[in-house]
């Protein structure tokens, strides 16, 4: 695992080697974890990676098995679920079916000693920032899916935590809901500065929302870092290939020369130059990674660095690009993503249907793996 | 003719179904309930049967409701019934919330069991449990020594007891129907309960409440309809028994249904039988329809649910 990446502010949430075991399966197994101040941070993860487990942790659901939770500095460990700093926004909004929008926003006031009409100016700061003015009146059951996660967030955003944890905030809503959601949720998060921790499968999601992510698999959390460094820099074959899409191959060490790496990828059929990796060895059995865009597709041979050649079996196209799957020398397959930058001409396509290509990559693009 | 095809294919069915619950109601609770109004508006005659209308007497005589409000016996009788019933409805309430709140907390495997347990009783005879609960009350009974050791050892000298005079009271009355009618109170509340989401519980949690502010806010307003549900199913049959307090009551104040059992059989005065019958019935119909509307709602609710 490559060293964490520091966040830009110091230590909010601090997870020292947390494991969780129900029974003999090991939800969560030492996890560790710092998330700064005002930060967006999403837990990555398919269905039963712990990442859930993760968060009712920090909510105070679940008792860790072994390792300390702090937050702002305060170990959580004898601190019950209604006395930590944090709030949590549930996977199905957990509104109370009996009590009205405004109610349901006031719930957490209760336990505020504050007056009645410094809670009542709360709550319509709430519905204003929600957008929820006209509907405080309302019951859960009278007011639309999208609404209803909003007076969820409201709720939870009332008592101004110092942090809020989303449990898939936008699962439930569609397509065009979601991506409004997903930005109105960022400048929620930018006008209050509270830290976030976003739980989601979704990687779309996790990229667009969140300032770093932590991937995670089977319990563990195999890379944590910004978006971009973890779709260009995935540090093991399953974080590269849970985020995005990819094209890997076996391939073996030749010669390490510097900066590059001459490998050997039998399904290529030759040798290739690769950016090193640190810690390599001559004869040493890697992984190359491929994304889709990184590759280019021409009828002729360019004039690149690593070339090979192959056969179209496949192609989509989507209008504003395309996508081919190209037979390699060995018979594996590589998908090649290419932009439609250029108007093609009326007779046809760059490369079609059992055409003859030359596939070129840089030899940065290629993504070396060890694990 | 034609016509007449075309409207029972295109509404004979579904009305033929429907209608089937209502004839049902009409022929074995309408009607008959007629009947007994009817009768509580005749006269009492040493004819068989024992009343009749007209002739030297009014067609119709109110006789019978005026007695209802001025004879002690009747009203006594009301009173008592609806004091026991009420006692028991919340005893059963107070002992049977947390025993369905319970259920829904444990695992599955143990609450199938738990709740067999709680049906278990309907296995033997009602009578059966009645007799058995008369031998425990007796004052030669292990039960009764026990409470009255207990008794002899919680209160001073002077008050010491040989045993504790348990038979033929109200307390006696009462305990048994909490005994008897425990479950009905159990089972509409534990499907009430089992059916609110525990993430709610947890909601509550995570905006600072304790768990018994969970309980008052969250669970307890969320449960009414249960509680309403299961105070109908003892309280209604509670008011009317005639088992129960005819074996174990006080014979020198009785029940509603002593009272009408008594009439028709032992004075034979068939009309004042009718009459408390019906006084009854509308003293019930009340907190039904309370029940109903109040259903009404959670199930409007549910239907508006996406």
């Amino acid at each position: 695992m490559s060293e964490p990446v520091l966040p830009e502010n110091a230590p909010f949430i601090r997870i020292e080697g947390v494991s969780k075991r129900f029974g003999q399966f090991e939800a969560v197994r030492d996890v560790s974890l710092t998330i700064g101040k005002g930060e967006i941070f999403a837990l990555l993860g398919g269905s039963g990676c712990g990442k859930t487990t993760l968060l009712r942790m920090l909510a105070g659901f679940e008792t860790p098995t072994s390792g300390r939770i702090f937050i702002d500095g305060q170990d959580m460990a004898d601190t019950p679920p209604w006395d930590r700093p944090v709030h949590m926004m549930f996977q199905s909004y957990a509104i109370f079916p009996h009590m009205s929008v405004e109610k349901n926003i006031a719930y957490g006031l209760k336990h505020e000693k504050m007056t009645a009409a410094r809670r009542a100016a709360r709550v319509e700061e709430m519905l204003a920032l929600v957008q929820l003015t006209p509907f405080a009146k309302r019951k859960p059951h009278q007011i639309s899916g999208g609404q209803r996660q909003r007076v969820a967030l409201a709720r939870a955003l009332a008592r101004q935590p110092k942090v809020l944890l989303l449990d898939e905030p936008l699962a439930a809503l569609d397509k065009k809901l979601r991506e409004h959601t997903q930005f109105e949720l960022m400048s929620i998060q930018q006008n209050t500065g509270v830290t976030f921790v976003v739980v989601t499968h979704d990687q779309e999601e996790a990229m667009t929302l969140a300032d770093r992510i932590a991937v995670m698999d089977k319990g563990e959390v195999k890379q944590v870092g910004p978006a971009n460094q973890i779709y260009e820099y995935p540090n093991s074959r399953f974080v590269a290939g849970f985020i995005g899409a990819i094209s890997t191959y076996p391939a073996r060490v030749i010669r390490l020369t510097g900066d590059l790496t001459e490998i050997d990828i039998p399904a290529m059929g030759g040798t290739f130059a690769a950016r090193s990796l640190p810690g390599l060895t001559e004869g040493q059995t890697v992984t190359v990674a491929l994304r889709p865009e990184k590759v280019s597709i021409s009828k002729t041979c360019p004039d690149a660095v690593n070339v090979v050649e192959g056969q179209v079996k496949d192609l989509a196209y989507f209008g504003k690009d395309s996508l081919y799957r190209v037979i390699l020398p060995g018979g594996d397959l590589i998908s090649v993503h290419t932009v439609n930058a250029r108007r093609a001409s009326e007779s046809g396509r760059p490369a079609d249907w059992d055409d003859r290509v030359w596939l070129s990559f840089e030899p940065a693009s290629a993504i070396l793996l060890t694990d | 003719m034609k016509s007449l095809a075309s409207w029972f294919h295109r509404r004979g069915w579904r009305d033929l179904i429907i209608g089937i619950p209502y004839l049902w109601l009409i022929v074995f609770f309408l009607i008959p309930f007629l009947i007994v109004v009817a009768m509580s508006l005749a006269t009492r005659t040493p004819t068989a049967p024992p009343f009749g209308y007209g002739g030297a007497n009014p067609i119709l005589n109110f006789e019978g409701y005026a007695r209802l409000f001025t004879e002690t016996l009747y009203i006594r009788a009301f009173i008592t019934s609806l004091m026991n019933a009420a006692v028991a409805t919340v005893i059963c309430l107070i002992i049977g919330y947390p025993m369905a709140l319970g259920l829904t907390r444990v695992s599955k495997s143990w609450r199938n069991i738990l709740l067999m347990l709680v049906i278990l009783p309907f296995w033997t005879s009602f009578l059966l449990r009645v007799y058995a609960w008369m031998g425990m009350m007796g004052r030669n009974s292990w039960f009764n020594g026990l409470l009255t050791d207990i008794w002899n050892l919680l209160t001073p000298q002077s008050y010491a007891l040989t045993s504790i005079p348990m038979m033929n009271s109200n307390f006696a009355v009462v305990l048994v129907m909490v005994y008897c009618y425990l479950p009905f109170m159990i089972l509409p509340l534990y499907a009430n309960l089992e059916r609110l989401d525990p993430v709610l519980d947890e909601a509550a949690m995570d905006l600072g409440s304790r768990p018994f502010q969970v309980f008052r806010d969250v669970t307890l307003p969320q449960s009414i309809p249960g509680i309403i549900a299961g105070a109908m199913l003892v309280f209604i049959p509670a008011a009317g028994e005639l088992v129960i307090p005819a074996l174990v009551g006080n014979p020198s104040s009785p029940m509603i249904g002593r009272i009408i059992s008594d009439e028709f059989a032992q004075v034979r005065d068939w009309p004042m039988a009718s009459t408390v019958a019906v006084a009854l019935l509308i003293l019930m119909v009340g907190p039904t329809m309370l029940y109903s509307r109040y259903q009404q709602k959670a199930e409007g609710r549910a239907e508006e649910r996406p």
